[in-house]
This record gives structure tokens, sequence and C-alpha cells, in this order.
């Protein structure tokens, strides 16, 4: 007989301890069951269309929703990534990656339909809530849940483990963007749009996909190491061999200039990747068609995706501070450089310059978890990671803002708009010399962060003090 | 299933794995290369 206690047992990190001869490379898809499904958000777009002629079906009416209206089911979703990952952290990192995930699965599946009900119903305060709100839960919690999980069973390899997660993030966009758009014309019919159907079939196949991960992913057994694998007898001083204490490591400085880097590299990224389209053809008026601005973003998604893998796995040999330097000297450089590929007309040149730089947007993603994991340890890198993503957040309204408003600026002053970019890349050229001297500034955690051996018998002793205590003591 | 009694992982495993996401994201992503090609057109 089916048992609701053993099911909910199933979810709990000591069933999910892998037993011996379990191949650690059976994580990297688990985890990637996750991040391919939630990385469907990049792709949301392809629905805002649709979704402003629910009523009018051919054209948008008066009582359709409108593109800036549609446009807060991605910022609500991004935000609520950044507050559930840094509010949830510590019961992902403490319940393990099962549970963790097959609860991204549930909220994520949740959204979809509810954002299915909003459609029928037509109420957008139902997709805010669902896609919105939970969805955005289901981001928090699905992002981090693998992360630490792969960084404890790939020690020799920490960036690339974590690169092969996050590049799935990147990927979901690929496989969604194609099957949402197929899904709608199958379902429209001369008086539907077909979105919610594609809703529902979505959260289905979401769901299916995110609970296979969660079936087959295992943390390793305590004291376990890869065969042949030995630590380095003399680590690096970047590279500490403690834990520290997940609110410990807020107090710390490394945690905020590790914040202001992650928040710098994805302001400058994340500004131009929304605007690549409309930049490219301003800037190389007649030279770029419509077509040819589409064929660059999807070019631009390819890097964004192979840069997190290649960028974290390179960061494994040339070390994580470095590679942030590569990234703040390489983008200064490349920034600086756009502005002069205009004046000379070279879209060759452009579109190499932004290829580098939106490689490096994405392996800044990729790579901070094993940065933590150097800083912190491994113990709550995932919970840390979570409380770090709130500089995703605050990227993802700062970015485009800076692009969008500079850009109009200079247009209402009267700047042709193939010049109209230049300042703007000069000011994200400036926050990568900002993020430089962060990175410069991190070193070694002081010990007095690090936790002691008997942290943990603390931490259960305070606990049964405080369930003790009377009540309003 | 427990950890316990879990016999290790076979080859077709890691194969299933590795095909359940690997193709999806393949068939995404030659799709995404075909359409960048029109920046070349």
């Amino acid at each position: 007989m089916f048992e609701m206690g053993g099911a909910v047992s199933f979810l709990d990190r000591s069933h999910t301890i892998a037993g011996p001869g379990f191949s650690r490379w059976m994580v990297p898809p688990a985890a990637l069951c996750v991040h391919l499904c939630i990385g469907q958000a990049y792709a949301f777009s392809v629905f805002n269309l649709p979704m402003t002629r629910l009523v009018g079906i051919t054209q948008s009416a008066p009582n359709d929703w409108t593109l800036p209206e549609l446009g807060w089911i991605f910022s609500i979703a991004i935000f609520f990534l950044g507050v559930s990952s840094a509010i949830f952290g510590r019961w992902v990192e403490e319940g393990g990656p099962r549970r963790a995930m097959f609860t991204a699965a549930l909220c994520w599946a949740g959204g979809f339909f509810a954002s299915a009900v909003g459609v029928y119903i037509h109420n957008l305060w139902v997709i805010y809530l669902g896609y919105g709100v939970l969805g955005g839960i289901a981001l928090g919690i699905g992002y981090i849940s693998p992360v630490s999980t792969l960084i404890r069973w790939f020690p020799d390899r920490p960036g690339m483990a974590t690169g092969m997660a996050i590049m799935g993030f990147g990927g979901g966009a690929f496989i969604a963007s194609p099957l949402s758009v197929w899904l709608m014309s199958k379902f429209s019919t001369s008086t539907h749009v077909g979105v919610a159907e594609t809703f529902i079939v979505l959260g289905v196949v979401y769901f299916i996909f995110m609970i296979v991960g969660s079936i087959i992913v295992r943390v390793p057994a305590p004291g376990w190491k890869p065969v042949g694998y030995t630590p380095p007898a003399e680590a690096s001083k970047l590279i500490t061999k403690n834990d520290v204490f997940v609110y410990d490591a807020l107090k710390t400085p490394q945690f905020w200039l590790i914040w202001w880097i992650l928040c710098l590299n994805v302001t400058a990224g994340i500004g131009v990747l929304g605007q690549a389209s409309a930049m490219s053809q301003e800037m190389f008026p007649g030279k770029v068609s419509v077509v040819a601005a589409a064929g660059f973003v999807g070019l631009m998604s390819l890097f964004n995706m192979g840069g997190r893998f290649f960028w974290a796995s390179t960061s494994d040999y040339i070390g994580r501070k470095n590679t942030y330097f590569v990234f703040m000297v390489l983008g200064f450089l490349m920034y600086c450089t756009v502005p002069y590929t205009g004046q000379i007309g070279s879209v060759v040149a452009f579109v190499c310059c932004f290829l580098v730089i939106i490689s490096m947007y994405g392996g800044g993603f990729a790579t901070v978890p094993a940065y933590l994991k150097d800083m912190f340890g491994t113990r709550y890198v995932g919970a840390i990671h979570g409380l770090l993503l709130t500089a995703w957040s605050m990227a993802g309204i700062f970015g485009p803002v800076l692009v969008n408003y500079i850009r109009e600026y200079n247009v209402t002053h009267g700047v042709p708009k193939a010049q109209a970019y230049n300042v703007t890349m000069y000011i994200m050229a400036g926050l990568l010399v900002i993020g430089f001297f962060c990175n410069l500034l991190v070193k070694a955690v002081h010990h007095r962060f690090h936790m002691r051996p008997d942290h943990d018998a603390e931490m259960a002793q305070a606990a049964v003090g405080a369930a003790g205590e009377p009540a309003g003591a | 299933m427990t950890s316990q009694n879990y016999e290790g992982t076979k080859a077709w495993h890691l194969a299933l794995a590795w095909a359940w996401v690997g193709i999806p994201l393949t068939l995404g992503v030659v799709q995404t290369l075909i359409n960048a090609m029109k920046l070349f057109q």
C-alpha cells in the first residue's frame, strides 16, 4: 500500500545518499533536467504577442493586454528568483537536492497551470501570481538546488560541474522557444490563440522532466572522494578547506565583493542582451536587416550558453579570481571597441565583440558558485549562492534601464541613432573597471568566520533551548 | 528504494540519462544555429 510517510521520506537527504558504485556522471543530467526546464524563462517572450490578442485573435482588441503589462510577468519571476533563492537557500541545503528539485517541479508546473487559468478567465493578476510568483519561486529553488550537489561530486572540477548545470539554464530557451511556437500553432483556431493549452502541456512536460531529475539525483556519502583524487596538500590561499556558516558569510567583505562583481558583470551583459537586435540595426543602418538581427540574437544565445561551460571549466585551471580578471579586462576592451566598430562600419567586428561579451556574461553566472566554494567551503555553498543571486535581481533592473534610458536621452537630444549607444558602452566599460577593483580586493576569508568543529552541537543545543523556553520569553 | 540496496550505475543508465537531456538540447541548439545562419545570408 502506498504510504504518504514513505513518499515524504523518499525526498529526504538521507534517502539520496549514493551507494557504492554510483557514477557521479549521473548527477549532471539530473541537474540539467531541472535547469533545462526553468531556463524556459528566457523564452517567455514568445508568448507576449499571442497574449496581446487573446480577445481580438487576429489583432489586439481594446480590452486585450498590452506588451508593457505582459512584460511585468518576466520581471516578477526574476525578482522572485532572487528572493526565493535567498530565503530558501538554507532549507535547500539542509533538506537535500531531491526535496528541493521536487518542490521546484511542483511550483514550476503549478505556475504554468495557474497561468493557463489566468489566460482562460482573462485575468492578468492570476498570471502574475502563477508564472510570476510561483514560477519565480521555482526558478530560485530549482536554480540553486543541484549546484552544491555537483560541487561535492566534483571536488576536482567544481567549475566544470556547475558550468554544465548552469549551461542548461541558458539552453532551456532553445528548447522552449520552438516547442512553444509549435504547440501554439497546433492549438490555435480561428477563434482561439492556443496559449492556455500550451501552458498546460508545458506544465505537464516540465513536471515529468524535473521529477526524473529529482529521482536520479544523489548526494555523495560522507567522506567520499573521486577515485585517484587527492586534495592538494598545499592549496592556494584563495581555496579554503574550512566552511563558513551561511549567515556568517554575510558578515564577510568577500561575500559583498563577489556580490558586486556578479552584479556589475551581469548589469554589463543583460542590458545589451535585451537590446542586441535593435542596437545592431540602428548602429548599422541598411547593413543589418531584421532577419539578420534575429540571427545575431540566436548566435548570442549560443555564446551565452557555451560561455557558461567554457569559462567555468577554464576557471578550474586558471583560478576563479583570474577568470573574473579576464572578464573585467576583456569586457572593458570589448565595450570600448564597440563604438569604433560603428565608426568604421564593421559588422563582423561588432558581432565578434558582443559574442565575447555575452560569453563572459554567461561565464560570470557559471563561475560564481565555484568562487563561493573556494571562499566559504562546500557546507553552505548552495545557501550562500542563493543569497548572492539577489545581485542578479538588482542587475536585471539596472542593466536594461541603463541601456534604454541613456539611448532615449541621447536620441531626444539630437544624437544620431547610430551613435546613441556609445555613451552606454563607455558606462558599461566603467562598471567593469569597478568590478576589476572589487575582484582585486578579494582575499581569503578571516579564520574567525570559519565554522568550529562543535558548531553543529551548539546549533542543536540552541534549538533545544529555544524550544524549551516559555512562550513570550 | 533506498541507497542501501543500490547496485551501482550501469552503462545504459548513464546513456539513458544523458540522452534524456542531450537529445532535446541538441535539437534546440541545431534549430537556433539554423536561425543564426541568417546573419550571414
